[in-house]
């Protein structure tokens, strides 16, 4: 009887395993992929390296002292001045002394601590509202949230009431007046958003041709067409003697512009429900206004959620053109901040700085909507 | 019984109005509510209206559109609009609003072509089996979506602005094209006579090759001959043109630019305002317009292209007769809303002064003549009209490309 020695099993070729096999199959499968390779190096090669260096290796990072959320960091000794910095690199410390203005604008720098309450609540609140998702008392402590949260940072923010020192709208500005805009106009716009779609969806003729006329409309004209009817517009068609503040009447303008595009997200949603959920609402008598309620809203904003979010990114977007009316939000305040005669000429730093904010904000927000999306899309999962 | 239903229905007949039955019965409600609603809006705009004109001769702003053939006196960057109109601030404001429109269109279509061209690029790069490739095409995307638009176009603005040489070093390319802070120096085009006769045979050209092109259709589809019809296209439309250029003597000059002593003199200068915003237009929505692109191209089922492997089709009759006619149905709808939103974002040049719509005749005349309504109401209408005859664009695309049922 022959005996077989067991023979140690031969390794794959180096080519077939590993890195090599991971190069070959995903960067030179063919020699145009080859060429597309070295071309896209050559393009990270022209591009990463001088933004690093200017970014990083030439740049000045440590002149004088930080205060960072009133907290101050003191780098050294010497001055943060335009000289210090040179030419060659960014100027950072440029940054860190104008990020007062780049978070709170023209806040008066003692009643800081206000809007970091209200940062501190809004953060607090991403942490509350998902822990008390199973809680028995959830809808109650959510409506009461809703209520309370903005009341409690109108509060803060303004002033007034005796309480604390007000502070006029036209000191809000920076990330502040951005996130008030973009805030305030999501949650008034909102349901107003609702009511127009179900308006544009009604049996009612009268009431669908405003609403369809009314959404049309917005969606047709640039949101600063709008901007510039609520600044030089809104003013004539109250009576005379009314006064109105700026920002109310920038926010009159976005609102209603943000409405009518959750008016077609919402629609979208109410066109998704089966035609059978509206009929069998009306077969147990349920009337308008309960049906919409309690079977059909609920299902259709479920349905819309990824579509809201993404509509809500554009509207923070869209927030910084109120710089054009003359409101100073974060853009607004980088023209602003390099007009300080000891800082000419570093409007480049002041813009990277707040594109790397916004983007950090709205890359988030964009990977939460798409993390929606995949959550609520139940259907074609293979 | 009939009665008791009829009753239930609240289309009591016999028994007259009576308010119990009308607060019940369905159409009477809906009468009612869209009664109160008409009155609601109506009414709101009519003390709105009112309180308009009370406002107005109160401050004592003009009212109408004779302002449109006042002298407009200012001047306006000189960009294509300047040269179209003849604009001088002797114009009048209603030249003011042409060469604003025609500013904008410009934007408009540059812009519309360039981020076409970039989302294509784009979207065919993200779905590359090349790993680099398709992660620096993602890449793309997402840096550039999640930044607002009007950040960019101030951005890449002062990026001109700061980086481009003086006119004395500009960077010169073959020495006909010039970039320098002052902008792009093309060589300026001058038509001669007889220039005409050429731009005429071209679409002389592009008509007969369009009725060469149905000519062989109709063959194909009558005796099953399929002949390709690209030669007689290039032949008519590049041919035919070329031609009659030569046989005319070239009528078409050039004026390149110069370096004179501080500056470029002739040629035809684009200004930075124009090249910043086209740019940070065409990056950004090319962003949208590769995601559109990309999601076309994988709505495309894999059989689709087995299924024309098997019945014998060659990879370009594949992708011209199977996979292109589908991807697109699914890509272009929304490439065509890009094109809406890229117009409407192009009023963001306000923030930089090139001189369009919203800048010019939105922005400067408003702050001279103050007469909101009329300038805001003839700027909205512009927008409202392109927005109309791009719905009417996507509606017939629609409707073209839509699913046959037989």
């Amino acid at each position: 009887m022959p005996v077989f020695d067991q023979q140690e099993t031969r390794k794959p070729p180096i080519s077939q395993i590993g890195a090599v096999l991971w190069l070959k199959t995903n960067l030179f499968s063919s020699w145009i992929n080859s060429i597309l390779t070295f071309a896209s190096l050559y393009l990270l090669y022209i591009m990463i390296p001088p933004l690093l260096n200017w970014m990083i290796f030439d740049a000045s990072f440590s002149f004088g002292t930080i205060n960072f959320f009133g907290f101050e960091i003191k780098f050294s000794e010497e001055m943060a001045t335009n000289d210090n910095c040179g030419r060659v690199g960014a100027c950072w410390p440029y940054i860190y002394e104008k990020l007062y203005m780049y978070t709170y604008g023209f806040y008066p720098r003692t009643e800081t601590w206000r809007p970091n309450t209200v940062f501190a609540l809004t953060g607090l609140l991403f942490v509350i509202v998902p822990l008390v998702k199973n809680y028995k008392y959830k809808n109650r402590v959510t409506l009461s949230l809703i209520i309370l949260y903005p009341l409690i940072s109108y509060v803060l923010i303004a002033g007034g009431f005796g309480l604390l020192t007000p502070v006029a709208t036209d000191q809000w500005g920076g990330l502040l007046l951005t996130l008030i805009i973009a805030s305030v106009g999501i949650i008034v716009s909102f349901p107003i958003g609702v009511l127009l779609a179900l308006g544009r969806q009604s049996n009612l003729k009268v009431i669908k041709l405003f609403s369809t006329l009314f959404i049309e409309f917005i969606r047709a004209v640039p949101l600063i067409t709008i901007l510039f009817m609520a600044s030089f517009v809104l003013p004539l068609f109250l009576e005379s003697g009314n006064y109105f503040d700026k920002l109310l009447r920038a926010l009159i303008g976005i609102a209603l512009f943000q409405a009518a595009y959750f008016a077609e997200v919402v629609r979208g949603g109410l066109q998704a429900i089966p035609r059978g959920q509206y009929e069998a609402a009306d077969a147990i008598g349920l009337s308008y206004f309960q049906k919409n309620v309690l079977i059909i809203l609920p299902q259709a904003l479920k349905i819309s959620i990824p579509n809201i979010v993404g509509s809500s990114i554009s509207l923070f977007k869209d927030t910084t053109l109120v710089l054009i009316i003359g409101l100073f939000d974060m853009l607004a305040m980088v023209n602003l901040t390099s007009n300080d005669p000891y800082w000419l000429g570093r409007e480049t730093e002041g813009f990277v700085f707040v594109t790397m904010v916004m983007w950090a904000i709205l890359y988030t927000m964009s990977r939460y909507s798409r993390k929606l999306e995949l959550r609520f899309n139940t259907e074609n999962k293979n | 019984m009939k009665k008791i239903i009829l009753d239930s229905l609240g289309k009591s007949q016999h028994r007259g109005l009576n308010f119990r039955d009308m607060l019940y019965n369905n159409e009477a409600r809906a009468f009612f509510f869209q009664i109160v609603t008409f009155v609601l809006v109506v009414g709101l705009f009519y003390t709105a209206i009112g309180n308009l004109f009370q406002n107005i001769e109160e401050r004592g702003i003009n009212t109408g559109f004779t302002f449109l053939k006042n002298r407009a006196g200012f001047d306006i960057l000189p960009f294509l609009g300047n040269y179209v109109v003849d604009y001088t601030p002797e114009s009048s404001n209603f030249s003011v609003f042409y060469v604003g429109l025609i500013n904008t269109l410009v934007v408009a279509f540059v812009g519309i072509i360039l981020s076409t061209l970039i989302g294509l690029f784009i979207g065919i790069a993200r779905l590359s089996n090349n790993y680099l490739v398709a992660k620096l095409a993602g890449g793309y995307i997402e840096l550039f979506r999640n930044v607002p638009i009007l950040l960019q176009i101030l951005f890449w603005y002062n990026l001109f602005i700061n980086l481009f040489p003086h006119p004395k070093q500009s960077f010169a390319f073959f020495d006909i094209m010039f970039l320098n802070q002052r902008g792009l120096y093309l060589p300026k085009p001058i038509p001669e006579d007889g220039f005409l006769l050429v731009a005429l045979s071209l679409l002389v050209g592009i008509i007969a090759s369009y009725f060469v092109k149905q000519h062989y259709k109709k063959k194909h589809e009558l005796t099953g001959i399929h002949t390709s019809t690209w030669p007689f296209s290039v032949a008519l439309i590049l041919g035919l043109p070329i031609i009659i250029f030569l046989v005319l003597g070239s009528p078409l000059q050039f004026d390149i630019a110069v370096l004179g002593k501080f500056n470029l003199r002739g040629g035809m200068n684009v200004v930075p305002e124009f090249l910043a915003l086209t740019f940070a237009l065409s990056v950004y929505t090319a962003t949208y317009i590769a995601e559109a692109i990309r999601s076309g191209i994988e709505a495309v089922d894999k059989g689709q292209k087995e299924a024309a492997a098997a019945i014998g089709l060659t990879p370009t009759q594949s992708l011209k007769l199977i996979i292109l006619p589908q991807a697109l149905r699914v890509a272009i709808p929304p490439t065509i809303n890009q094109y809406l939103n890229l117009t409407k974002n192009s009023s963001l040049a306000t923030a930089i002064g090139y001189p369009e719509l919203m800048s010019a005749f939105g922005g400067t005349v408003l702050n001279q003549v103050g007469q909101a309504v009329e300038i805001l109401a003839m700027a909205m209408l512009v927008y409202l009209v392109i927005s109309l005859f791009i719905s009417l664009l996507l509606n017939y695309v629609n409707n073209k490309m839509a699913i046959q049922g037989r």
